[in-house]
């Protein structure tokens, strides 16, 4: 009763064929790769020797020239300070809040089901849509938030315009939209954490948190190092949408980070040969980021 | 006695801290969704109203007007449905070649699969690949939007691990019946795995769904473009002033994801984990 695939194929079936197959198996990722991932980076190192006519295919060699010419343009220190405080403040508030909630999800509380659900909820929402509803909460004049912030503390600003507050806009929005991300591998790491570890941490004197802290996160550092590493990545590249949405790089470009340096470098302004030096940067970034994760992560996944 | 007490208000304290987080996350939700049925002239009441005092439906109608939606959110779902299903197609056959088999040059094709791990190809990217685009006339066009995104390396190793905790007792028991490695691949492998499939769905829609900057660079009429891309259209069209009509746009953008993950939390949370914890 064999039919269709259960022939043993002429090609598919023999022990000749155990050897050919992986490889015929291995095609459609690697074609992906190789021409959208590997090409491009290959493609950006070239760009970024030559010196590109803004109009027209006039290329003109000049070396690392367009590297040299960015590390001396103060709009471009100023992204990756921009990148830097906005990347660093992002992740150390997300991932504090992160913990301590997964802490409070943990203890299993009654209704314990009804908040997950809601604390989990903002995952499925994307970066331009946290960045759309951070700049409604926060509009000066029917902002939810912004009447909150002037009635309690008495700050009455245009949040998104205005230094330091376009930043702390940013902000808001990045942690509500990554919190479900960490809250969810927190939770998964304190599952294999004994219970009796955990209940003597939270409820032995008056100094629970402090306890909790000193014993609990240590335990949890490999999810803590995972999580720095993605949040990293998502705060440097998908946190794009978030900036054009709600301040679009401004004011001047107080929020201006490398990946929106990139993108107006690239497609506003059309200086290629910068842009693919600005390509080349983040990729070279990304190679420490991978080679850091592999050399540290790898040994301290599996714990206990 | 003591500690029982002491218990129970560490119990308390995090119950309510629990409660106002949840209220504070849920919020910019619950007010999205409030705001999109309101009048402009509640919308613009002081101080906000936190509940809706009408159902004023007339501001999805006009989010459908001012922007093409409907167009935005049927591109968004094609191309979400199909990088899903692309990602799969390549990942199950390229997990399947990690997992089962021994060949040469596995070691170095699985290092150079490796190495794209955290390169986020449609941000760091952009300028190179859309150039790439531009020699393969790809430009607005769906191509651009579904090709360069049908393979990661996340979703070939999520393949490759849970392949290789299916037993190789199987696999022989398969050969001695007869079946061709691409039988057992279809006939045992993948019903097995169907609901680790499922989860990288759901993940790899979510992904595809929400990205922003590809499509923004490589689209450039408003028919091509995503329903992520739509919001900011509304937001520019309104150009900020009537929030009822760009919350109601907003509601539209973000409910099919925000469904399903409701619908399919506890996948979507054993998924993610999986895809993130390797071993």
């Amino acid at each position: 009763m064999k039919k269709g695939w259960d022939i043993p194929h002429p090609f598919f079936g023999g022990e000749e064929v155990r050897k050919i197959l992986p490889y015929i198996l291995l095609i459609p990722t690697f074609l992906v790769i190789i021409l959208f991932i590997y090409w491009p980076a290959v493609y950006s190192f070239k760009l970024s020797l030559y010196r590109i006519a803004p109009f027209g295919n006039r290329m003109i060699f000049v070396g690392f020239k367009n590297f040299a010419k960015l590390f001396h343009n103060p709009e471009y220190i100023n992204s990756i300070s921009v990148t830097v405080i906005y990347v660093v403040s992002s992740m150390l508030i997300t991932l504090f809040l992160s913990f301590f909630i997964a802490i409070l999800l943990n203890m299993k509380l009654p209704g314990n089901a009804v908040y997950r659900t809601l604390i989990f909820a903002p995952y499925a929402i994307s970066p331009a849509i946290a960045g759309t509803l951070w700049t409604f909460l926060l509009n000066p004049v029917v902002g939810h938030v912004n009447y909150f912030f002037s009635k309690f503390f008495g700050i009455q600003v245009e949040w998104l315009t205005t230094k330091p507050f376009a930043l702390y806009a940013l902000i808001f929005a990045t942690v509500w939209k990554t919190l479900p991300f960490n809250i969810i591998f927190y939770l998964a790491g304190l599952q294999n954490i004994p219970d009796e570890l955990l209940e003597s941490s939270m409820i032995d004197g008056a100094n629970a948190w402090t306890r909790t802290w000193k014993i609990i996160f240590p335990l949890l550092s490999p999810i803590t190092f995972y999580l720095v590493i993605m949040n990293i990545i998502s705060f440097m590249f998908a946190s794009f949408a978030i900036i054009d949405v709600m301040t679009k790089g401004g004011p001047g470009d107080y929020t201006t980070t490398m990946i929106y340096r990139l993108f107006l470098d690239a497609f506003a302004f059309q200086r290629t040969g910068s842009a693919a030096a600005q390509s080349v940067i983040m990729f070279i970034i990304m190679a420490i980021v991978t080679i850091v994760y592999f050399k540290f992560g790898e040994r301290r996944v599996h714990y206990q | 006695m003591r500690k029982s007490r002491k218990k129970l208000i560490t119990m308390l304290v995090a119950e309510a801290i629990l409660i106002v987080f949840t209220i504070i996350v849920t919020l910019p939700l619950f007010l999205a969704i409030t705001i999109s049925l309101q009048k402009p002239e509640t919308v613009f009441s002081y101080p906000p109203k936190l509940f809706p005092r009408s159902f004023h439906w007339q501001n999805y109608v006009e989010a459908f007007r001012l922007v093409p939606l409907a167009r935005l959110m049927l591109n968004s779902l094609v191309i979400a449905s199909s990088i899903t299903l692309g990602k799969l197609f390549t990942g199950t056959l390229a997990g399947y070649a990690f997992a089962n088999f021994r060949f040469k040059g596995k070691e170095v094709s699985f290092a150079l699969l490796f190495a794209t791990l955290f390169l986020p190809a449609e941000t760091v990217m952009i300028l190179p690949l859309f150039l790439i685009m531009k020699k393969f006339n790809w430009i607005n066009t769906y191509w651009a939007l579904i090709i360069p995104f049908t393979a990661s390396a996340t979703n070939t190793f999520l393949m490759r691990q849970h392949f290789l905790t299916i037993p190789r007792e199987l696999e022989d028991a398969a050969k001695i019946d007869g079946a061709s490695p691409m039988t057992y691949f279809r006939k045992i492998l993948l019903p097995l795995s169907r609901s680790m499939l499922a989860g990288a769905s759901i993940i790899n829609f979510v992904y595809a769904w929400n990205m922003y900057l590809w499509p923004l660079i490589v689209t450039m009429e408003d028919r091509m473009k995503t329903v992520q891309i739509g919001v900011k259209m509304l937001i520019d069209a309104e150009s900020a002033n009537n929030w009822g009509v760009i919350m109601a746009g907003t509601v539209v953008a973000l409910a099919p994801t925000l469904i399903v993950f409701l619908l399919l939390q506890n996948l979507f949370v054993k998924s993610l984990v999986r895809s993130g914890m390797k071993g």
